[in-house]
């Protein structure tokens, strides 16, 4: 099996086991939430988004071998990132007292990217045809052509292909889910 | 998004929140393993070493590469945050 199709828990044993390239995969998983965390839902500068996204790594490995629930660890690293980006704010407000930042909106939009990363989960089961075209037209914001180009295929069949793989993955995550996300209901 | 997206429309949202991090971060944590054991070395040897230690304390990037280690941000941050924490 690839390290990517591992459990979380499968993944922190053989990282607690000194695997490297399993750590690897982690980063991998997870450096969106992450990222998306300071910047999207603390909007962090960019310095200090890259600091509190390394120190959440660096923390993470640290603490390998003192997590409670090795199947747990994504809401550990939420919560981990959140801290550390409240830390952030809490400084700067000191220094800049009219710069304070609304951290119950933040908290909201953390909520939002649970679920973007549970959509996420449901990505990593399509086939890779569909993974590569959906994150690259959603995610990384390339165009038809650039999509084309990478993926050697028509840029006329990319439009039918992005609307296969998205009636796809809404199959997938409301299959994974206990009810079916209904039209219109959202949080915006 | 309007109240009339429909669930494949919400799903492309959703995707969109989440944009790769820059692949420089993603290689410096990747890199991290690797680092500590580096890392843990110099930490110790400062321990034992007052001439050394202070020669880190001083100019870190410039210590570091006068020892033939890359002083790369990741090695810096990390070894920085070690010193400073003793």
């Amino acid at each position: 099996m690839a390290l990517a199709d591992l459990s979380d828990g499968e993944l922190v044993r053989r990282m607690r086991g000194g695997d490297e390239a399993a750590w690897g995969a982690f980063v991998e998983r997870y450096s969106r939430y992450v990222y998306a965390i300071a910047t999207r839902a603390y909007r962090l500068r960019e310095h200090d988004a890259e600091d509190v996204f390394q120190e959440v790594f660096a923390r993470t490995h640290a603490h390998l071998g003192s997590l409670r629930n090795d199947d747990a660890v994504k809401p550990w690293i939420g919560q981990l990132t959140r801290r550390l980006c409240v830390d952030r704010h809490r400084s700067s407000v000191r220094e800049e007292p009219e710069g304070k930042f609304d951290l119950a909106a933040a908290d909201d939009e953390l909520e939002r990217l649970d679920e973007a990363l549970a959509v996420r989960d449901a990505l990593a089961t399509l086939s890779p045809d569909c993974r590569e075209v959906l994150d690259r037209f959603f995610c990384r914001d390339e165009s038809y052509r650039q999509i084309g180009d990478a993926l050697g295929i028509p840029n006329g069949t990319i439009a039918s292909r992005i609307s296969r793989c998205l009636a796809g993955l809404r199959a997938t995550y409301e299959g994974s889910k206990p009810a079916p996300l209904p039209s219109g209901d959202h949080d915006d | 998004m309007t109240d009339d997206a429909t669930p494949e429309e919400r799903l492309a949202a959703l995707l969109a929140l989440l944009p790769p991090a820059p692949q420089a971060w993603v290689g410096a944590a990747a890199q991290l393993p690797a680092a500590r054991a580096q890392i843990d070395t110099i930490v110790e040897r400062a321990e034992h070493d007052v001439a050394y230690r202070a020669r880190l304390v001083a100019d870190l990037e410039q210590a570091l590469a006068a020892e033939g280690i890359e002083p790369t941000p990741g090695l810096v941050r990390e070894l920085t945050r070690r010193l400073s924490a003793e």
